[in-house]
């Protein structure tokens, strides 16, 4: 008897805060097919009355969306990629070659790591602006195109392949680049999966850094393009369809990503907090 | 046999070399680079290392304390609305994340990775995106509204209300004659001890709920490590169910702890995105920031040195607290 309270009391719980979690969500989507009036009317209500496709119409008519999306696009495949390949080379080399410096260069990647991002917008931007690359594609995507964190992760997981496996194609004669690429990178396949998750949903919600690369609103991304579209509007009711409907796109691709790699994304966030 | 030494040398170097580069250019140039910067009064016109750039020494740090004016203030502001944020929305994310991790690690209750889904799920979104649902919530007459006028209760309008929620606790719109007179660093005591405003509020209630799930999923993995039988050795001993927790689990998660304070600490001293989005730091100034006020300075004010003595200053603070806390972590453990 006491079992069953006490276990009736846990889903309750758990129910509530699953409808805390999720029910903006919910929100976001049926406003997001409301017509103006009702979505002012009854932005509770998880049904719109009726549904319409108008704020998501005037999404790609009215504003810049398709160029937003366009840039999102490009800029994560090439920060997703150019991460990956760079973080897991630069771990490799930190876990299994031996050259002078190797672990200081360790240490100076966790002290990266520490250092607060919110401090260096302005720093970035002096950079920027001083090799000439100040609103650019370049100035969106060589900046950010490694992150240390990164560099850990790999570090890490090739830490755990044993030695023996290079042994074995030494031998054979391979270079240092033949025997990264061809026999230890394809056994860091799980630790490469974790990676390109984390990468393409750090590039695709990437913000504060769009700021002090660029002010042209063709280089704009989305989540660039929606912060303009939205700051500023405090309080009222206005276009808010059309705002959610905006919001949902930059949501759905890191969404569908994470329903379909839930794990691998646990495993990322614990990972990256190892550093601690 | 030398030779072949440094021929690892270059290997490695090559290996690790896009990465130091890189990391070189845009983490530790711009670095040294800001320290000059903060220096000078550049307006963003041409390069600031060329002769022309006046040269002022500390004078804006020096503002930010000394001098009685409007940078002062709006800094001193900041500072005071970040510290009211990081005070509740710390506490309030770790026991939400710790609560969340010990009833999704509960061994009765089925469907448990969907939980944890659910509760992680805020964490990976766009903070941009997310920020414009709870802009839609909080909105005047929004969702949150209405759900407040179900139990009768009038909701305030958040983002136009700049009233300190100490203020409003306390019941009163002037200050007593005590704290009506100026206190440290250009600020009234009533004005410090503000709390933070309405709208503040709003946006401490979206990133406690957005950052809980990742701070939960720390909580999670440790407790997954606590070993059972340690658990059965104490209800064998009699102990209830809040004696386990305070004398057996609580202790073995100390590191964890540790780690999520410092993280969360950190993080929410740097809070940006969110009140780009929502706020910009109105309603009168009152969910200005730290990390905004030196972005608007800058970019906005065309006043670099200072915008940037924001940055180093806000550093600072964030150094000196991370010490503090571990050093008070420390000797509580003795």
């Amino acid at each position: 008897m006491r079992k069953l309270a006490s276990t009736f009391t846990g889903y309750s719980i758990l129910i509530f805060f699953a409808l805390v979690f999720i029910y903006p969500f919910v929100i976001q989507i049926a406003n997001s097919f409301k017509t103006e009036p009702d979505a002012a009317a009854s932005p509770l209500s998880p049904i719109p009355h009726p549904g319409t496709l108008a704020g998501f119409e005037r999404v790609f008519s009215g504003t810049d969306m398709p160029v937003w999306l366009g840039n999102s696009v490009l800029v994560t495949i090439v920060l997703t990629a150019g991460r990956v390949f760079l973080d897991s080379m630069a771990g490799y080399a930190l876990s299994r070659l031996r050259f002078r410096g190797r672990s200081a260069l360790f240490g100076a990647v966790i002290a990266v790591m520490a250092v607060p991002g919110g401090v260096l917008f302005i720093p970035k931007f002096l950079v920027l602006n001083q090799l000439g690359m100040y609103d650019s594609y370049l100035a969106l995507i060589l900046p950010v195109l490694v992150d240390a964190a990164g560099v850990f992760i790999m570090k890490q997981f090739f830490d755990s392949i044993p030695a023996g496996v290079e042994e074995a194609a030494r031998i054979d004669g391979a270079g240092a680049f033949r025997m990264f690429w061809s026999v230890v990178l394809p056994m860091a396949r799980p630790a490469l999966i974790t990676l390109t998750i984390i990468s393409f949903q750090g590039a695709w919600n990437e913000f504060p850094h769009t700021l002090v690369a660029v002010q042209d609103p063709a280089l704009f991304t989305l989540p660039r393009g929606l912060a303009d579209l939205v700051s500023g509007s405090l309080g009222g009711g206005t276009q808010y369809p059309l705002k959610l409907g905006a919001a949902l796109l930059a949501t759905i691709p890191v969404a569908v990503i994470f329903v379909i790699f839930q794990r691998r994304f646990v495993r990322g966030a614990n990972e990256g907090s190892d550093k601690g | 046999m030398r030779r072949s030494r440094a021929r690892e040398d270059v290997t490695g170097w090559l290996f690790v070399a896009p990465v130091v580069a890189i990391l070189g250019v845009f983490l530790l140039l711009p670095i040294l680079m800001a320290m000059w910067v903060s220096l000078t009064s550049w307006n963003g016109q041409g390069s600031p290392f060329k002769s022309g750039v006046p040269f002022v020494g500390l004078e804006n740090y020096g503002r930010l304390f000394t001098r009685d004016d409007l940078a002062r203030e709006n800094f001193m502001i900041s500072v005071r609305n970040n510290a009211y944020y990081v005070a509740i929305v710390v506490p309030l994310q770790t026991v939400l994340a710790l609560g969340l991790a010990l009833i999704v690690n509960s061994r009765l209750l089925k469907g448990k990775s969907f939980f944890r889904s659910a509760f992680y799920f805020p964490s990976v979104t766009s903070s941009v995106a997310i920020s414009v649902v709870f802009l839609f919530i909080f909105s005047n007459s929004g969702a949150l509204t209405q759900l407040l006028g179900f139990f009768d209760i009038q909701g305030p309008q958040w983002f136009s209300d700049a009233r300190g929620v100490i203020h409003l606790l306390l019941g009163m719109d002037t200050p007593p004659a005590a704290l009506a007179g100026a206190g440290p660093f250009g600020l009234s005591w009533w004005e410090w001890l503000s709390g933070p405003s309405v709208a503040m509020c709003a946006i401490i209630a979206l990133v406690v709920w957005t950052t809980s799930g990742t701070f939960m999923l720390m909580f999670l993995a440790a407790l997954q490590d606590i070993p059972v039988t340690l658990e059965e050795a104490a209800v064998l001993d009699g102990a209830g169910r809040w004696q386990r927790f305070r004398y057996v689990t609580l202790p073995l998660l100390r590191p964890t702890m540790f780690l999520v304070l410092t993280l969360g600490m950190i993080g929410s001293w740097q809070v940006f995105d969110q009140i780009y989005v929502m706020s910009q730091g109105a309603p009168a100034k009152t969910t200005l920031t730290p990390a905004f006020l030196s972005y608007r300075t800058a970019f906005r004010d065309f006043d670099y040195g200072a915008g940037t003595a924001i940055s180093f200053v806000l550093f600072l603070i964030i150094v000196l607290l991370t010490l503090f806390q571990r050093r008070v972590m420390r000797e509580r453990r003795v």
